[in-house]
C-alpha cells in the first residue's frame, strides 16, 4: 500500500511551473506564464488580479477543464479529472447562466444526485438562503437568485475544496454579506476555499492568503497583511491649494502624487521624510491623514511593476 | 443508477417545455391531419390496397421520430450556450452517463411522438395487428439510434441558433431522399437513398403497409451510420472540451 507522503497529504493544490496558451484572434495568448502556488488543506485562499491577469484560466486548469501546456497540476493529491469524479471538488465558474424549467430545488437535487456523498438538499437551500424560492423556476430568478443557486449547486456535492470565480459579481451587499458569512462557515469545516475576485476588501477580510496574478504571473503570494507591509508603503492626505503633483512627487520619501481640486495624496516609500519635507516646503498644508497602504494600493503597486513582457506572435 | 436519476430530471425538463411540444409533437400530428384527414376515404391508393391514412402515418413515423431524435440537438446547444455543460464536467458524472441520458430522453421524445400519431392514425380508421404495431415500431426504434448520435454531434458541434436551420435542413432532406412522402422505388433517389439511414427508417415503419424490413443492406447501413456518428458525436464531445 503506497502511503502519500506528509506534504502531499496536506496539500490541496500543487501548480508547478504551469502553463497555457489559448488561441486568439491574433495568435496565441499566453494567459498563464509559469506560475507555482501550492495550497493547504483548509485554507481559504484568493486568487486576484486584474482582467486578463490569467485567474479563469488557472481555475480551468485546477478543474481539469483545461489541460497544461506545460508544468503539472495536482488537486487533493490527484489529477484533476480524477478529483472531479470522485466528487471531492466544487466549484462555481465564472460564466453561467441556469438550465430552464427546473425549480431551483429540483435543479439542486439534480446535481446532487451526481455525487457519491452529497448533503441534503434541503440543508443546503437553507444554508445558502434560498428556502424561501425553493420551488420558483430557475428562468424567473432574478441575477442574486440565480447567484445563490449557483452556489448551491456548487456546494451540494459536498466538496472538500470549492472554487469559486468572482462568486459575488452580481449580489447586493446584502447577498454579499450572507455569501461570505455563508463561505466562513464551510470554511470552519475544514474545506479549502479558492476564489478569484477583484473585490479587494473582499480577499482583505476573508482569505487567510492572497495570490496576486499579472499577466500570467504571481507577483505576491502571501498573507494579505503581508502583501500590504511588502509594499511598504504608506498614504498621505492633506487640503494643499495650487500645488503642481509633479512638484509633491519629487518630495524625499514620495513615490507618486496625485490631486483632485485641493485634496492631494502622497503615496510614500517613507512617510516620515515625505511628511517632514512636506511640511517644510508646504506650511500651509492642513487636514493631514497618514494611512498605512490598502491591499489596493498594494495590488495596484505590484501588478503595474511587474514586467510587461510583449505578448509572443 | 446515476443515468437514471439524471435522466428523471432531465425528462422533467424536456416535457416542460412548451415551444418543444408545438414543434416535435404538434407539426408532425398537423400535417398527418392536414393530408390524411380529407383524404381518409382513399382506401386504396394508387390501385396498392393501402389507405392514405395508413401510408401517411408510415411517412411521418419516420418524420416525427427523426425529428424528435434530432432535437436532443437543440437542448445540447442550449445546455452549452448558458454554461450548463460545463459546470456538468466538473461533477462525478461521467461521459457515458451523460451520453445515455441524452438517448434515453431523446427516445422517450420519440416514443411519444409516434404514439400520438398511433393515435392520430387510429381516430382516420387505422387499424393493424398487434404483431405488426410490434414489429414496426421495434425495427423503428433501432432505426433511430445514428439520428440519436446526430443530434448528440450536432448540439455540440453548433451554436443554439445554427442547430435549428441545421436540423430542419438535415430532416428535410433526409425525408425527401428516403421517401417519406412519395415512394421512392427507382432512379437517382432510389440509389442514394438506400445509402442514408433515414430510407431504412421508411422501410421499417412501412413493414405495416407489407413492407419487408430490412434485409442485410439495412442492417447493415443502419449499422455503418451509427458507428460513423458515434465516432463524430464523440468527436465533437470532446473537441466542444474547452471554452463553451
Amino acid at each position: 500500500m503506497s502511503q502519500p507522503s506528509g506534504a502531499e497529504d496536506s496539500s490541496a493544490i500543487e501548480l508547478r511551473a504551469l502553463e497555457k496558451s489559448w488561441r486568439g484572434p491574433s495568435g496565441p495568448v499566453r494567459a498563464v506564464r509559469g506560475i507555482d502556488v501550492s495550497v493547504r488543506r483548509g485554507e481559504t485562499v484568493a486568487l486576484l488580479g486584474p482582467n486578463g491577469a490569467g485567474k479563469s484560466t488557472t481555475i480551468d486548469l485546477i478543474l481539469g477543464l483545461a489541460q497544461p501546456d506545460a508544468g503539472s497540476v495536482s488537486v487533493l493529491g490527484r489529477a484533476p479529472r480524477d478529483a472531479v469524479t470522485a466528487g471531492q471538488v466544487g466549484a462555481m465558474l465564472q460564466t453561467g447562466a441556469l438550465i430552464r424549467n427546473l425549480s431551483v430545488r429540483e435543479l439542486v437535487a439534480m446535481t446532487a444526485s451526481l455525487y457519491p456523498r452529497a448533503l441534503a438538499v434541503d440543508d443546503v437551500l437553507e444554508r445558502v438562503g434560498l428556502t424561501a424560492i425553493a420551488s420558483q423556476r430557475t428562468q424567473k430568478l432574478s441575477g442574486g437568485e440565480t447567484q445563490r443557486v449557483r452556489f448551491a449547486v456548487a456546494l451540494v456535492g459536498d466538496p472538500q475544496l470549492l472554487i469559486l470565480d468572482e462568486p459575488t459579481v452580481a449580489l447586493d451587499v446584502e447577498g454579499r454579506r450572507a455569501f461570505w458569512q455563508a463561505m466562513r462557515h464551510l470554511a470552519s469545516e475544514g474545506r479549502t476555499l479558492l476564489f478569484a475576485t477583484h473585490y479587494l476588501d473582499e480577499a482583505d477580510a476573508n482569505a487567510d492568503r492572497a495570490v496576486l496574478l499579472a499577466r500570467g504571473s504571481v507577483v505576491a503570494d502571501g498573507a494579505t497583511t503581508e502583501i500590504k507591509g511588502r509594499v511598504g508603503t504608506r498614504t498621505i492626505r492633506a487640503t494643499l491649494p495650487d500645488v503642481d503633483a509633479g512638484e509633491l512627487a519629487a518630495l524625499a520619501g514620495v513615490h507618486s502624487a496625485d490631486r483632485h481640486g485641493d485634496a492631494v495624496t502622497l503615496v510614500c516609500e517613507d512617510s516620515d521624510r515625505a511628511i517632514r519635507a512636506l511640511l517644510a516646503r508646504f506650511d500651509d498644508a492642513r487636514d493631514i491623514e497618514i494611512a498605512g497602504a490598502g491591499l489596493e494600493d498594494a495590488f495596484l503597486r505590484l501588478t503595474v511593476d511587474a514586467p510587461d513582457e510583449p505578448v509572443d506572435p | 443508477m446515476r443515468t437514471l436519476a439524471y435522466t428523471r430530471f432531465e425528462l422533467r425538463r424536456t416535457f416542460r417545455e412548451r415551444r418543444l411540444f408545438i414543434f416535435a409533437f404538434g407539426f408532425p400530428l398537423i400535417l398527418y391531419y392536414v393530408i390524411a384527414a380529407p383524404n381518409r376515404n382513399v382506401t386504396d391508393l394508387d390501385g396498392t390496397g393501402i389507405s392514405l391514412p395508413l401510408y401517411y402515418m408510415t411517412g411521418l413515423a419516420s418524420f416525427g421520430t427523426m425529428m424528435s431524435m434530432m432535437s436532443a440537438g437543440f437542448r445540447i446547444a442550449g445546455e452549452r450556450q448558458v454554461g450548463w455543460t460545463r459546470q456538468l464536467r466538473i461533477t462525478p458524472l461521467s461521459t457515458r452517463a451523460y451520453m445515455r441520458a441524452k438517448v434515453l430522453t431523446a427516445y422517450a421524445m420519440a416514443a411519444t411522438s409516434l404514439g400520438l400519431l398511433y393515435i392520430a392514425a387510429a381516430t382516420l380508421g387505422v387499424s393493424l395487428a398487434a404483431g405488426t404495431w410490434l414489429q414496426m415500431t421495434a425495427l423503428i426504434a433501432i432505426g433511430l439510434l445514428p439520428f440519436a448520435a446526430l443530434g448528440i454531434a450536432l448540439g455540440h458541434a453548433l451554436t443554439i441558433d445554427s442547430t435549428g436551420p441545421a436540423t430542419g435542413g438535415i430532416v428535410s432532406l433526409l425525408a425527401i431522399v428516403s421517401g417519406t412522402w412519395f415512394p421512392v422505388t427507382h432512379g437517382f433517389l432510389y440509389d442514394v437513398g438506400r445509402w442514408v439511414p433515414s430510407y431504412w427508417l421508411v422501410q421499417a415503419a412501412r413493414i405495416s403497409v407489407h413492407g419487408h424490413g430490412w434485409g442485410t443492406m439495412g442492417w447493415a447501413v443502419v449499422a455503418g451510420w451509427t458507428v460513423v456518428l458515434t465516432a463524430l458525436a464523440a468527436y465533437a464531445f470532446v473537441r466542444d472540451g474547452g471554452r463553451v
